[in-house]
Parts: structure tokens; C-alpha cells; sequence
């Protein structure tokens, strides 16, 4: 019996011999990894953003002006990666070889945890 | 290095985040899918940097028996710190490598990684002590 050929479509006859099939999707799962990798990036979010929350609320004395504003931001830093996430997963998946990541989207993503880090120095000081 | 060469090279690296046209001019677009792999190393190092960030938050909000508020809070700061390190470090490095992939140089070097896990074993190493010496506040 043949072994596969590493790194190529293809699939088993009746007699148990590899045939190439023509096909666009990438055998090493290149675009779905990348969708998974977001995921896994948006999970990681959703912990900080309640841990800020959680820090925001726990806040011993002062007003309540920094906490809400905190929280607030924190929000809307996490709705905005989310955007991005599931923008850049739609674009993965309409594909077979989707486009490389914007600059935009990655400064995008930068200013998100760089705002995510300031939040956290001003509820921690 | 001098600082005023060092400072050069920053403000280099700080403009090539935000001039696409300058990388995408040179070179070849690479295989789409070194690029995917590229953003998935990104990925992973803004996960890296959620992670610092967490550390951060979950060092002011759990360990209030071991520290005093200033210990607690210096080592809140430094872990958001590498937080953003980690954060600058991936967008740099993305499009570090982006720009040698499409020259079809070798791939950037970098200290960074060492450098973290540096910081990352002092802090650790520290976090025993308290614990096992028992400095309360």
C-alpha cells in the first residue's frame, strides 16, 4: 500500500492506493487554525475584562467616577477586539486562501490591550 | 548601540507599524500561508500579554493577605508593564517578519523572549519566597 503523500489532498481508492484530488483546501488547516487561534485570543479577553471588572468593583474607597469610567472602557475595549475577531474569522472562512491581516487590524488590536493595560495602572494605583 | 541610534531605530520601527505601502512595495507577497501563520504568532503573543495583564490584575485582587498595598502594587505595575512590552513586541515583530518574508531574508532576531522569561522566573522565584517566608502586611 502506498503511504500518503506528506503535505498534499488526496484520498484512498477501493484498492487502498492514494489518488491526488484536486482541491483548494489547504491540508494543514492553515485558515481554521488561524479562526481557532482568534478564539483562543477573544477567551483570553473575556478573563482579563472580567478580572478588570472585578477590580473596578472592588475598589476600596474614592468615588465612584474612576470605577465606572473603568468599566465603561474596559467594555468597550472588549466589544471592539470582539468586533475584530469575528470580522477577521468572516474573512478567514470565505476563502480557500484568505488575505493577510491588516495593518489596521492589528494596530486595532494593540490599541485595544495598550487601553485594556492603562485601565488596569489607574483602578491599581 | 548609542541611545540616539537606538532612539532612531525606534522611531523606524514605530513608522513602518503604520506605512503598509512601504512594505507591500517590496519583495514578493509570500505563501498565504506563512502570512496565516505570522498572525497566529501575533495571536500568541497578544495572548502572552492578556495573560501578564491577568497576572497583573489577579496579584492586586488575590494576594492582599501576603503583600502590603505598595509591594502589591509595584508588582501589579510591573506585570501589566510586560504586559505592554509583550503587546508592542508582537505588532513589531509581525511586521518585522511580514517585511522578511516578502524580501525572502532570514526572519528577524530577537532578545525579547529571553528577556521575558527572565522577568517572568524573578517574578515567579519572588512569589515563593513570599509564600513560603510568609511576609503578611
Amino acid at each position: 500500500m502506498d503511504a500518503a503523500p506528506a503535505g498534499e489532498g488526496g484520498a484512498r481508492t477501493g484498492s487502498g492506493r492514494w489518488v491526488a484530488v484536486e482541491t483548494d483546501r489547504d491540508p494543514g488547516l492553515q485558515p481554521e487554525r488561524t479562526r481557532l487561534a482568534w478564539r483562543r485570543t477573544t477567551l483570553s479577553w473575556a478573563v482579563v475584562a472580567v478580572l478588570g471588572v472585578r477590580q473596578a468593583l472592588r475598589r476600596p474607597g474614592g468615588g465612584a467616577a474612576l470605577p465606572v469610567t473603568a468599566v465603561c472602557v474596559l467594555a468597550a475595549v472588549f466589544l471592539a477586539f470582539l468586533a475584530l475577531a469575528h470580522l477577521r474569522i468572516q474573512r478567514l472562512g470565505r476563502s480557500p486562501q484568505p488575505a493577510r491581516l491588516s495593518r489596521r487590524a492589528a494596530l486595532a488590536v494593540l490599541t485595544c490591550t495598550l487601553a485594556l493595560a492603562a485601565c488596569g495602572a489607574a483602578l491599581i494605583l | 548601540m548609542s541611545d540616539i541610534g537606538r532612539l532612531r531605530g525606534a522611531r523606524e520601527a514605530v513608522r513602518l507599524w503604520f506605512a503598509p505601502s512601504r512594505v507591500e512595495a517590496e519583495g514578493a507577497t509570500p505563501d498565504y500561508r506563512f502570512s496565516l501563520a505570522n498572525e497566529r504568532t501575533f495571536l500568541a503573543w497578544i495572548r502572552t500579554a492578556l495573560a501578564l495583564i491577568g497576572g497583573g490584575f489577579a496579584v492586586d485582587q488575590f494576594l492582599t493577605h501576603h503583600l502590603t498595598h505598595w509591594v502589591r502594587v509595584a508588582l501589579s505595575l510591573a506585570l501589566l508593564a510586560g504586559g505592554v512590552a509583550c503587546t508592542l513586541r508582537a505588532v513589531n515583530h509581525w511586521v518585522r517578519c511580514e517585511r522578511a518574508m516578502r524580501r525572502g531574508t532570514d526572519l528577524p532576531q530577537s532578545r525579547f523572549p529571553a528577556s521575558l522569561a527572565i522577568l517572568v522566573a524573578v517574578i515567579a522565584v519572588a512569589m515563593v519566597a513570599v509564600v513560603l517566608f510568609g511576609w503578611a502586611g
